[in-house]
């Protein structure tokens, strides 16, 4: 991993340094990067010692939390209830085969009529696409279980309830986690786009700002700021996922008894 | 556990797509399964074995006939009596929960039913895991950790801890290997010979129906109806050399030549492996 990032730095540098093509020049290079980023005084005003480099971050953070956590609330309830039940399948399923196809971007100007001002708007278009995510991998989970298991578990005198919580919840998991860290990036990739329509805050909005204000080298160091970003949040939902499915993990780790 | 049942199935008839091209799955099909007996039933693939299972377990209804369980109607063709723990299925692909230990999974029957509290549903597990031969020490493994003979029994023992009046096995051993199937075999009837439930055991193996059964039911191929019934009488305690014996020759001569007549029926209708 190391040996990954070192050449591939070295190569930028090589290319902003040593490359006639003119479309480089432009570029900064990584070590007048790394010098913004990490000085005190910053010269385009945001590094790791600005408070206006942390207020950015948080709020892209605050609203990728707030549109994944309303996904994850709306869109496994309903991707167990499609997967679960055939006729309420029959409705929602037409509805959100019709809807997923429009890019997520397409929502933001009816977004910003319809809700109350851009932050709403900005948090919309990010749920949006966390929500799809979530509720079409919910769906495919449950729809993934064993049927015996559904028998099995009537025949033990379960009851709808029991079932959904011992058979289609467990069962329905380790895809619903997969589709958690599919909203999770849909989600960023679709805050930024939102955030350099309509906010004033954010990493997307300063990608776009410095880019119009000529500060190449804070360009390069809020993408960097998402890739590590998003990079945390998605190993956040990896260690929870592995937390709450352990018995698969114990399942396929240790070998199977030769003994019957 | 004494509370074996009774089964008495009479003139079943199923047909599959009544409107369309209709299949007749099972026509006039009659057998009992007697209060503690073992009953096992063979015949060629797709003759209707596991859709007769399936109406005994309540998962689907005849056309017409009914099935009644100690004199109490369980299906007709109005009337279908949902699944419940007085009959329980052993799946031919085995449906051990994975996301529960094996104790989880025994316990599972009376925690749901709330006729036990989880603490003494667990422990009623453990004895049960102890008599079917000292298995305690895998209560706390999940399924995938254990062989699949293993998952097997323990799911046998998921099934007679609710004292169900009779257990349905559909081809349980059908993917095992020869050695773990006559293991098995010997737990099978190890757990027969301790608890008595009444059992229906779909397979294809004849010496296993024999060496297992009480009765042997021989299906004949679609329409599926019942073509011969064998009473087997066999002693108990049942063991494998008991295959050498004339006896078992003779019950076996008997039952290949109702199969194979069936089979070769099957064949020659260019039938496709449905079971």
């Amino acid at each position: 991993m190391i040996i990954g990032i070192t050449s591939s730095v070295l190569l930028w540098y090589g290319l902003v340094q040593w490359t006639p093509f003119k479309a480089f020049n432009r570029l900064p290079d990584p070590l007048s990067v790394i010098i913004e980023w990490v000085s005190t005084d910053p010269d385009y005003g945001l590094s790791i010692f600005t408070k206006d480099y942390y207020l950015h971050i948080l709020y892209s953070t605050y609203r990728a939390t707030v549109a994944f956590f309303l996904a994850l609330i709306l869109g496994v309830p309903l991707g167990i209830m499609m997967g679960w039940r055939a006729n309420f399948n029959a409705y929602a399923g037409a509805l959100l085969d019709f809807l997923r196809p429009i890019p997520p971007l397409a929502w933001v100007p009816i977004a910003i009529l319809i809700l109350p001002g851009d932050e709403p708007a900005v948090i919309f278009v990010t749920f949006l696409v966390a929500f799809f995510a979530t509720t079409l991998n919910t769906l495919l989970g449950v729809r993934s279980i064993d049927p015996d298991f559904f028998r099995a578990a009537e025949c033990l005198g379960a009851t709808d309830q029991d079932i959904l919580r011992d058979i289609i919840i467990p069962g329905a998991l380790p895809t619903i986690f997969t589709g958690l860290q599919i909203a999770m990036g849909a989600a960023w990739f679709s805050l930024v786009a939102g955030e350099m329509i309509a906010a004033q805050y954010g990493l997307g909005f300063m990608i776009l700002e410095s880019y119009n204000l000529v500060q190449y080298p804070t360009i390069i160091i809020m993408m960097a700021t998402l890739g590590i970003v998003g990079y945390a949040s998605s190993a956040l939902i990896r260690v929870v996922g592995k937390r709450m499915i352990r018995w698969r993990e114990q399942a396929t780790g240790i070998g199977q008894e030769a003994e019957t | 556990m004494s509370q074996a049942g009774s089964i008495s199935v009479s003139n079943i008839q199923k047909i599959y797509d009544p409107e369309g091209a209709a299949v007749h799955a099972l026509e006039n099909c009659s057998c009992e399964i007697p209060s503690g007996k073992f009953v096992a039933m063979v015949g060629p693939s797709g003759c209707g074995k596991s859709t007769l299972l399936n109406m005994i377990a309540g998962f689907d209804k005849p056309t017409s006939g009914e099935i009644k369980l100690d004199d109490q109607l369980l299906v007709s063709a109005n009337t279908q009596t949902p699944p419940n723990s007085d009959r329980v299925v052993v799946f031919q692909n085995g449906a051990l929960f994975p996301w529960k230990t094996v104790l989880e999974n025994i316990a599972y029957g009376p925690i749901v039913q709330k006729t036990r509290g989880r603490g003494q549903a667990e422990e009623e597990a453990r004895e049960l895991l102890n008599k079917a031969g000292n298995l305690e020490r895998i209560a706390g493994s999940f399924p995938g950790q254990i062989s699949s003979g293993m998952q097997r029994r323990v799911e046998i023992l998921r099934a007679l801890i609710n004292k169900p009046k009779v257990l349905l096995l559909d081809e349980p051993f059908r993917a095992m290997d020869t050695v773990s199937k006559s293991k098995m075999h010997q737990h099978l009837l190890d757990i027969h010979d301790k608890f008595r439930p009444s059992i229906l055991l779909i397979t294809h193996d004849l010496v296993e129906a024999i060496l297992l059964a009480d009765v042997v039911l021989v299906m004949t191929t679609r329409p599926g109806t019942i073509k011969v019934n064998i009473n087997v009488e066999l002693p108990r305690p049942r063991s494998r050399e008991m295959i050498l014996s004339d006896e078992f020759t003779e019950l076996q001569k008997q039952a290949i030549a109702a199969v194979h007549e069936e089979a070769r029926k099957a064949f020659e209708r260019g039938e496709k492996e449905l079971a």
